[in-house]
């Protein structure tokens, strides 16, 4: 395509190849090294911090135009910001997308991991906001990445103790930090920790971007990892009690709709290609 | 019954600092500092500001790194090691089971954001410890040992007193029953009847626990109380060394005579 | 009855840095030997180097020169060139001293002070405590003292706490400066029954003691510091 008049022309998913081939680099330490943070260069993105630019990256770098995108926030492919973030992928690299679980590739994620067990086909993609997850407790870098180097995470459960301490049970209730393949501990992003399962051993290549913060990490398929407890105080998932009010899974992570100012509210699937399947399956429903 | 004061444990040192030197560029830190620390001794390095004692305290831990000499600690499996040769993940270890530091100031050597059943418990979680239960009852027995008032294990330590945090880092530090402790003024800036629990609090923990230390205080009488044996440093240089009785009662170096003619009488 | 303590030739001066190098001879040539059982009496004017003998026996002075020989058993040990850590050994099952005036720890009740060096002896703090209470009542210091922190007792009832725990242990070498310098007569003759107790169990006692009549009775041996005055 050459350049008429304004119209901007775009390298394929927006980056040029040199930029890619220094993320697949870090993606492919980051794979060798699974849940440990690598460092890398990321770029200036056409949306601010905040908005996914690590995760947009990291699909930018991995995409390719047999590829098909879905890309979901909160679990909706129907937000503003996988709206836009789709948009922007159709823009730039012309790759077919989709809100199916099944039929996708890649698939770009903020906050949250697809109810459908995912394949060996497929990538994850999640955006993620503070990769470092002992930040909180020490806040110097030079501190924290010594204790990865040595493995020396008393501080993790130090949180832990203190949740039940101050609660009465581990009080943490997304981005539960976990360990991979028994050895680093990691930020899972802000997922539920009801999602924390479906990383374990899954079928699908994990990809962790952290834009801002310049860090990559991953999962690589088929990768033991388990959420940090006590003994006496075991991983719990936690679901909120109820079903959903448009398919009735009682298994599927609900958010909470507001539905009046009464008090009235429903609980729905937050992953609303999984909820719309589940729909088409069963005899015409009654709507609430 | 009477157990052997010095079994064959014993009879090897379990810290040997051999030759120590440090310089900062030109400016001198400590030099020619040597000597054998036992198990269940104690040793006060004295010394006025800039007598490089607190180097010296850091050079036996491995925090820095020396410009001359070696230190030698024997591990729990009886071989003695140069701190020098020790890969950082082995030296932190032996930082967080064998050791304990108690500084000066006790927010440094306490994580003031936690509670303090928590802080009480890191060390125990840092090493694997994963029953919360236990942990706390660990934690629980400690700060009675410490005498603070176990209700308060959920405070933070930002309000406890400065006597109840140097505590607090005295357990934090004890609780994987280490053979070593080194303090760096642990009586400074306290009030006296605060020092004097301190002191007798030390004094009991050492006894009780068998525990060997180095102390840097600038306080004779805290030297008295607490050592066997005393180094007397200034400038960077071993002036005297010997009995903690022998070296104040009878001095024999000029500056030694010095410092205990200074001490106010009470 | 075999020697237990030997001094040959022990000399003792101080150099006083402070006062422009000023050197104060306190005992020059000192010699003399305690056998098993026995008490010796270091006798002579104030500053004749009584209590600076005491002192360097146990290891509070250096000495100058000479030897001051230990005899344990098998092994004999000079005190004058023992490394601290072997001093410390001796002081910890070999040597004990009642110094003239009691070093109050702060805050440690009486009973612990004098129960002390029994229980890093290896003694169980209760058993230990109970021997202490015992001798404390002998003493005559009653129970309500005993909780106390003899920071704030009198003279005499500090240096028979002091008394107490240097009698406590079974030491084979006794060093007393003074034991009954402040004390009535009830108290002192509580003392002079420790001390006998004390030579008929086998231990070697060297005593500073300035009554007279406590002495005749106790002393096996007087020895006048004069003979080791220092030249001047």
């Amino acid at each position: 395509m050459s350049a008429q008049g304004n119209i901007p022309v775009y390298n394929f998913a927006y980056l040029d190849e040199q930029t890619k081939r220094m993320i697949r680099r870090a993606v492919l330490k980051a794979v060798a090294i699974p849940g440990y943070q690598v460092p890398f260069a990321s770029r200036e993105m056409p949306m601010p911090y905040g908005w996914g630019t690590g995760g947009v990256q990291v699909t930018a770098a991995v995409l390719g135009p047999d590829d098909v995108l879905k890309v979901i926030d909160q679990g909706a492919d129907d937000t503003a910001n996988a709206v836009s973030i789709r948009k922007f992928f159709v823009r730039t690299a012309g790759v077919r997308t989709t809100t199916d679980t099944h039929a996708a590739t890649v698939i770009q994620t903020r906050h949250r991991i697809p109810e459908a067990p995912l394949a060996e086909h497929q990538i994850l993609v999640y955006q993620v906001p503070i990769p470092e997850p002992l930040r909180y407790l020490e806040p110097r870098e030079t501190e924290t990445r010594r204790m990865h180097a040595l493995a020396d995470y008393g501080l993790m459960h130090v949180k832990l103790y203190e949740d039940i301490a101050r609660h009465g049970h581990i009080a943490t209730t997304y981005a539960y930090p976990v360990k991979v393949e028994g050895r680093y501990v990691m930020d899972p992003s802000p997922t539920p920790k009801f999602d924390n399962p479906k990383m374990d051993h899954c079928a699908a290549l994990q990809l962790f971007g952290a834009g801002r913060e310049k860090r990559i990490y991953a999962i690589p398929p088929h990768t033991e990892v388990v959420s940090l407890d006590f003994e006496d105080h075991p991983f719990e998932r936690y679901r909120l009690d109820g079903t959903c009010a448009l398919c009735g899974s009682a298994e599927s992570f609900l958010d909470e709709v507001i539905t009046d100012d009464r008090g009235g509210r429903m609980f729905v699937c937050s992953d609303t290609d999984y909820c719309e399947g589940r729909r088409a399956e069963q005899p015409a429903a009654v709507a609430p | 019954m009477s157990e052997s004061h010095m079994s064959d444990d014993d009879d090897e040192p379990l810290l040997i600092a051999e030759g120590l030197g440090k310089w900062y560029g030109r400016q001198l830190g400590c030099r020619d500092v040597s000597f054998s620390l036992y198990a269940g001794e104690v040793i006060a390095v004295v010394g006025e500001s800039g007598s490089g004692k607190s180097t010296l305290l850091q050079l036996l831990c491995g925090e820095i790194e020396p410009s001359c000499g070696r230190v030698l600690y024997r591990t729990r499996d009886g071989a003695t090691r140069d701190l020098a040769t020790l890969a950082e993940a082995e030296r932190r270890f032996l930082a967080r089971t064998d050791w304990g530091y108690v500084h000066q100031d006790a927010a440094r050597g306490l994580r003031m954001g936690v509670s303090a059943g928590a802080n009480v418990g890191e060390r125990l979680m840092a090493v694997g410890a994963r029953h919360y239960g236990r942990i706390r009852e660990q934690a629980v027995s400690w700060l009675d040992r410490v005498e603070i008032d176990r209700e308060r294990i959920d405070d933070s330590p930002r309000t406890y007193s400065g006597g109840m945090r140097q505590r607090l880092q005295i357990a934090r530090n004890l609780v994987t029953q280490p053979r070593l402790i080194l303090m760096d003024e642990p009586t400074g800036g306290l009030d006296v009847s605060v020092q004097a629990r301190l002191l007798d609090l030390l004094r009991r923990l050492v006894a009780d626990l068998k525990l060997s230390a180095v102390v840097v205080t600038h306080d004779l009488a805290v030297a008295r109380l607490l050592s066997h044996r005393i180094v007397v440093m200034k400038g960077g240089s071993v002036i005297e060394s010997g009995l903690t009785d022998q070296v104040l009662d009878d001095p024999r170096e000029p500056y030694t005579q010095l410092l205990v003619a200074s001490i106010l009488p009470p | 009855m075999s020697i237990a303590l030997e001094l040959a030739g022990v000399a003792k001066s101080f150099t006083m840095h402070l006062q422009g190098g000023v050197r104060l001879s306190i005992v020059a040539d000192v010699t003399f030997s305690v056998r098993r059982g026995q008490c010796v009496v270091l006798a002579g004017a104030s500053g004749a180097g009584k209590s600076s003998v005491l002192k360097m026996i146990f290891g509070s002075y250096r000495c100058d020169r000479g030897q001051i020989l230990v005899y344990r058993g098998e092994s004999c040990i000079d005190v004058a060139a023992a490394p601290p850590r072997g001093i410390l050994a001796l002081r910890h099952d070999t040597i004990g001293y009642v110094s003239q005036f009691l070093r109050a720890v702060p805050r440690v009740p009486a009973v612990d002070v004098v129960a002390e060096p029994l229980i890093a002896g290896g003694t169980p703090r209760d058993v230990a405590r109970s021997k202490a209470t015992r001798l404390l009542r002998r003493l005559n210091i009653g129970g309500p003292l005993w909780g106390l922190p003899p920071a704030t007792f009198s003279g005499g009832e500090q240096q028979r706490v002091n008394i107490a725990r240097g009698f406590l242990p079974d030491f084979p070498i006794l060093l007393l400066d003074e034991p009954t310098a402040s004390l009535d007569a009830a108290n002192c003759e509580v003392v002079h029954d420790l001390i006998v107790e004390r030579k008929r169990a086998g231990a070697a006692i060297v005593a500073i003691v300035h009554d007279p009549a406590l002495r005749d009775r106790i002393a096996d041996d007087v020895i006048d510091m004069g003979r080791f005055a220092a030249a001047a």
